[in-house]
């Protein structure tokens, strides 16, 4: 018995040794179990289940008619996990799907938090890739079709700023609670009503509980919640005016806005050059973003609500109904024009070299004789003027939820003092009675001025909501017999042998308007009178702000081309063809509508 | 020889008998529980074999408690012979398996004779210690050091079975501290194991293969490598503690079935026990293997000679090593070596061996009075 010889008996040692092993053991145990027992039950959860969120069906919106202007489509994507995915088969399957062997090997071979992931290798299979796959289903472990729904914007180009398009979670959208229900990879309204609407037209994702095994591999459905579908809306806009009013710029850069004067509910909304949503979509390539964002013409401007620019003639309502007002000109106040106006050692010319003569104020609106309004605004002054713009809407934000919206500028002797730190000149009243110098404004104010011209006076919120509640924004304080007056005018306008508006006489309706040319050069310099001789970007800006029918107008519209030259040739049309459109349209669904009852 | 009399019977320890047996059994419930298809109706057949290898290993228990144990001193050295000779075909044409060639197929079977051989060297350093009379030498031990451990150990790295051969060595110094070294022979021990560690370890660290490199990197750094060891060792915690006081049930639990545990019936079967039975049926399970190594230490402190003391504690050695290095790895305080739970991790051959070797315990035991007729 050696072992017991030298002192104690080591065995028993060893079976101390032991025992405090068994301690050691045991008290890990109570680490483990005990102490961290609830979290690692909770990571053993986590392993176990994975949430699915699911997006719900997107709402459908609609024009004012009924009639769909976006649609969900289903496509087929193919997805693939990479942990499952055998790297030899890229090969094959880039020649299946058209596309290069190295773009699937570098989208799998990118590190991600767990290879079981699934990471899409394309989108919008077509029927014939998916039979391939299928058929040839065990070849390629790790490989799944999924089905997918995309926003097809059935108009393409047409209302593209109204509408918007859906765009990706930014990545400061992907920490907002708003959006936490939703799968990453999820689009939502990133521009105009998509945007302004996401909310209603989003839905209420559901949500797929799944018991999954360490692959990532789906293996029973503990649970389900439904997606709940985004409510559809109607929007007020009439997709055939719309439709009318981009063909109408074909080729052209500028804005429409066309409005109920009644309720403030948008009938069209036309920027152009325009472009096309269905390329956002899925997630726009490089390559379409530079070829959209690059262009001068920048079409991502939404110009009816953007783009400001001095309103030209048009602005002369706001100094007629100034004048009215104040009582410094009746119906019947002469002034001769003999094409030009002294003051000092300047000469403000009208736009007709040889003068109007005598002229009144319905002769100087149907006219557009410049030195009428020069005279009035002498005497008017720029801060009333400036009052009664701001009264009209100009000057200040019309509230629409389209974002990005400017505000123009009326300007007064404070804001120049203000912010140029210099007196007002009187010629800077001069040229601004008629639109010119400072003033600018919006297409989408103008329009919303022209409204309350007919509509008795009332400022609306523009609305892009079809048989939403009108937001009555102020009544203006004139006398109804002014606006008449205005409304007998602008009707001369375009009716009468020598108004500026006659390009836009209609055979079909009444229609009365102002038309505006807004000079790029100052006056100054001289080009022929012949305008095609002129570079275009010295050309004027054209402007025709217009409402129909006279009796009881149902549209009021604004039209801005960008360096168009004269509002009378080339805005005033663009109304007359867009007006009528809608009031085909109207007739139209009048008698469908007589039909159906 | 092989007359089972009816002292045999009334000696035969049927105490260690059946905690074993019960380790068997709870461990053949948790291969059922580990490899059930969550997916698919078919179970798979783990658990069966299992069972089948059991009956094997009752048997093999049986046989080698039948005669007495000083035979085996007698016909160690050829059995040590045979045993190298089954390591180099091992080398030369064995099977691979995780990157290791451990296996010789006989027909359809396959087994690893480093089960087997782990008993053969016990029995043969048993054999050479208790010849020596008094505290061990310094030559002595550099003898039976280079004959008995050296050579096999680097057999067995070469396979590559790192974690037999480590615990060859193992068994190997905690006898030879047992035993009582001379103050010489334990200070030069000391003073070599001391000095050459680094340069061993460097040595060791150069024919690791890769895998076996990343357990040790993970293990101590776990973070390294999501996928690969560390990952193992924090599923393994995650399924331990997530069983929490007194687990989630039979059947119940999800880290093995589900694959997020690696080796689920093999290495880390105690991580599936734990986590379907909680902390109170670990310390079950732990009090059956507490039993079993005090029992082991018990006869070899009542055996009646110094074979049977030393053969007796190499196994309990051998039991214990398994028992605390697997527990521990599952318990992420030992590096992943990837050796079994002995009695309970599946795996025929080791089941078996771990049969045969506490057939010699019993053996030991059994015939522990001097006067046996």
């Amino acid at each position: 018995m050696q072992i017991k010889k030298n002192g104690p008996d080591r065995i028993v040692i060893v079976g101390y040794i032991i025992v405090i092993g068994f301690i050691i053991l045991l008290l890990r145990l109570w680490q483990l179990q005990i102490l961290q027992g609830d979290e690692f039950r909770r990571i053993s959860e986590s392993n176990r289940l994975r949430v699915i969120n699911v997006q719900a069906p997107r709402g459908i919106i609609f024009d004012r008619n009924g009639t769909p202007l976006v649609k969900n489509t289903p496509y087929f994507i193919a997805t693939v996990i990479p942990g499952e995915f055998d790297g030899n088969n890229a090969d094959a399957l880039s020649k299946i799907l058209d596309i290069p062997a190295e773009e699937i090997s570098g989208k799998i071979n990118i590190k991600r938090p767990s290879p079981f992931t699934t990471i899409i290798i394309k989108k919008r299979l077509s029927f014939r890739e998916v039979s391939v796959i299928e058929a040839r289903r065990t070849d390629f472990p790790g490989l799944i079709i999924e089905i997918a729904v995309s926003r097809d914007y059935i108009y393409g180009k047409t209302g593209a700023h109204a509408i918007g398009y859906l765009g990706k979670l930014t990545p400061s959208q992907m920490e907002d609670p708003e959006y936490r229900d939703l799968p990453r990879h999820a689009f939502i309204g990133q521009w105009g009503v998509e945007k302004y609407f996401d909310k209603t037209l989003r839905g209420i994702s559901g949500q797929k509980i799944f018991e999954v095994d360490a692959l990532g591999r789906e293996i029973r459905l503990l649970q389900e919640k439904p997606p709940v579908k985004g409510d559809d809306i109607t929007l007020s806009l009439d997709i055939e005016l719309q439709k009318e009013g981009e063909k109408s710029f074909e080729g052209l850069t500028g804005a429409l806005v066309a409005l109920q004067p009644e309720t403030g509910e948008i009938l069209g909304l036309v920027s152009s050059p325009s472009f096309d949503p269905n390329k956002f979509v899925n997630g726009i390539s490089y390559a379409d973003w530079a070829a959209i964002t690059r262009q001068k013409t920048m079409p991502m401007l939404n110009r009816a609500l953007q783009s400001q620019y001095p309103p030209g003639s048009t602005f002369k309502i706001i100094t007629a109904i100034a004048a009215l007002e104040e009582g410094i000109i009746d119906t019947t106040t002469k002034k001769y024009c003999n094409g030009r106006m002294n003051y000092g050692k300047w000469n403000y010319n009208c736009w007709k070299k040889k003068g109007h003569g005598s002229v009144n104020l319905h002769k100087a609106l149907v006219e557009s004789c410049d030195v009428y309004f020069y005279e009035v605004g002498r005497q008017l002054g720029i801060d009333k003027i400036y009052e009664y713009a701001l009264k009209f809407g100009l000057g200040r934000e019309t509230g629409i939820l389209l974002g990005g919206e400017r505000k123009g500028l009326i300007p007064n002797t404070r804001w120049k003092m203000a912010t140029k730190n210099a007196p007002w000149f009187l010629g800077e009243t001069i040229i601004s009675s008629i639109g010119q110098g400072y003033v600018s404004t919006t297409p989408i104010q103008m329009a919303v001025m022209i409204s309350a011209i007919t509509n008795g006076g009332i400022i609306y919120r523009p609305v892009i909501l079809k048989d939403s509640a009108p937001v009555p924004l102020g009544k203006i304080d004139v006398k109804p017999e002014t606006l008449k007056i205005i409304r007998d005018s602008l009707l001369g306008v375009v009716d009468e042998p020598k108004g500026t508006g006659q390009a836009a006489k209609s055979a079909i309706t009444t229609i009365g308007g102002k038309t505006g040319t807004a000079q790029v050069v100052s006056a100054g310099q001289q080009y022929s009178e012949n305008s095609k001789d002129i570079p275009e970007k010295y050309r004027d800006h054209a402007w025709f702000i217009a409402f129909a029918p006279g009796e009881k107008a149902e549209i009021a519209i604004s039209v801005f081309v960008e360096h168009g030259g004269h509002g009378g040739s080339k805005a005033a049309p663009i109304a007359k063809r867009v007006i009528e459109a809608y009031m085909l349209q109207k007739e139209k669904q009048e008698e469908s509508t007589d039909v159906q009852n | 020889m092989f007359r089972i009399d009816r002292t045999l019977i009334r000696n035969f320890d049927w105490l260690i008998f059946f905690t074993v047996i019960a380790i068997s059994v709870i461990g053949i419930l948790t291969i059922f529980s580990a490899t059930r298809q969550p997916m698919e109706s078919t179970q798979s057949p783990f658990y069966i074999k299992q069972f089948i290898w059991l009956l094997l290993g009752v048997l093999g228990l049986i046989v080698f408690v039948s005669f007495d144990y000083i035979w085996l001193s007698r016909i160690s050295v050829p059995m040590y012979i045979a045993g190298l000779i089954f390591l180099l075909i091992v080398l030369i044409s064995g099977k691979t398996g995780m990157g290791a060639q451990r296996w010789i197929g006989i027909g359809p079977m396959s087994f690893q004779p480093s089960e087997f051989f782990k008993l053969i060297f016990i029995i043969m350093i048993s054999r050479h210690f208790s010849s020596i009379q008094g505290s061990i030498g310094i030559m002595s031990l550099l003898r039976i050091f280079f004959v008995f451990v050296f050579l096999p150990f680097m057999l067995l790295v070469k396979q590559p079975d790192l974690g037999t051969g480590l615990v060859i060595i193992i068994i190997f110094i905690t006898l030879s501290l047992t035993m009582g070294l001379q103050k010489k022979a334990l200070i030069l021990t000391v003073i070599i194991g001391s000095v050459s560690m680094p340069f061993l370890g460097n040595l060791m660290w150069e024919r690791l293969e890769d895998y076996q490199k990343s357990r040790l990197i993970a293990f101590v750094e776990p973070g390294v490598d999501p996928s690969g060891i560390g990952y193992h060792i924090k599923q393994s915690k995650v399924a331990i503690g997530s069983g929490e006081f007194s687990g989630k049930g039979f059947l119940k639990g999800t880290q093995g079935p589900f694959r997020f545990l690696p080796e689920k019936h093999t290495d880390f079967i105690f991580a599936v026990f734990a986590e379907e039975w909680g902390f109170i049926g670990s310390l079950f399970l732990l009090s059956l293997y507490f039993l079993l190594i005090m029992r082991g230490l018990d006869t070899a402190r009542k055996a009646k000679d110094d074979f049977g003391k030393i053969l007796a504690l190499g196994i309990t050695f051998m039991f214990s090593i398994y028992f605390f290095v697997n527990i521990g790895m599952t318990l992420g305080i030992m590096p992943v070596v990837g050796i079994p739970l002995p009695f309970f991790s599946y795996g025929g051959t080791a089941l078996l061996s771990n049969y045969i070797s506490l057939g010699v315990l019993i053996n030991i035991r059994t015939r522990r009075f001097a006067l046996f007729y």
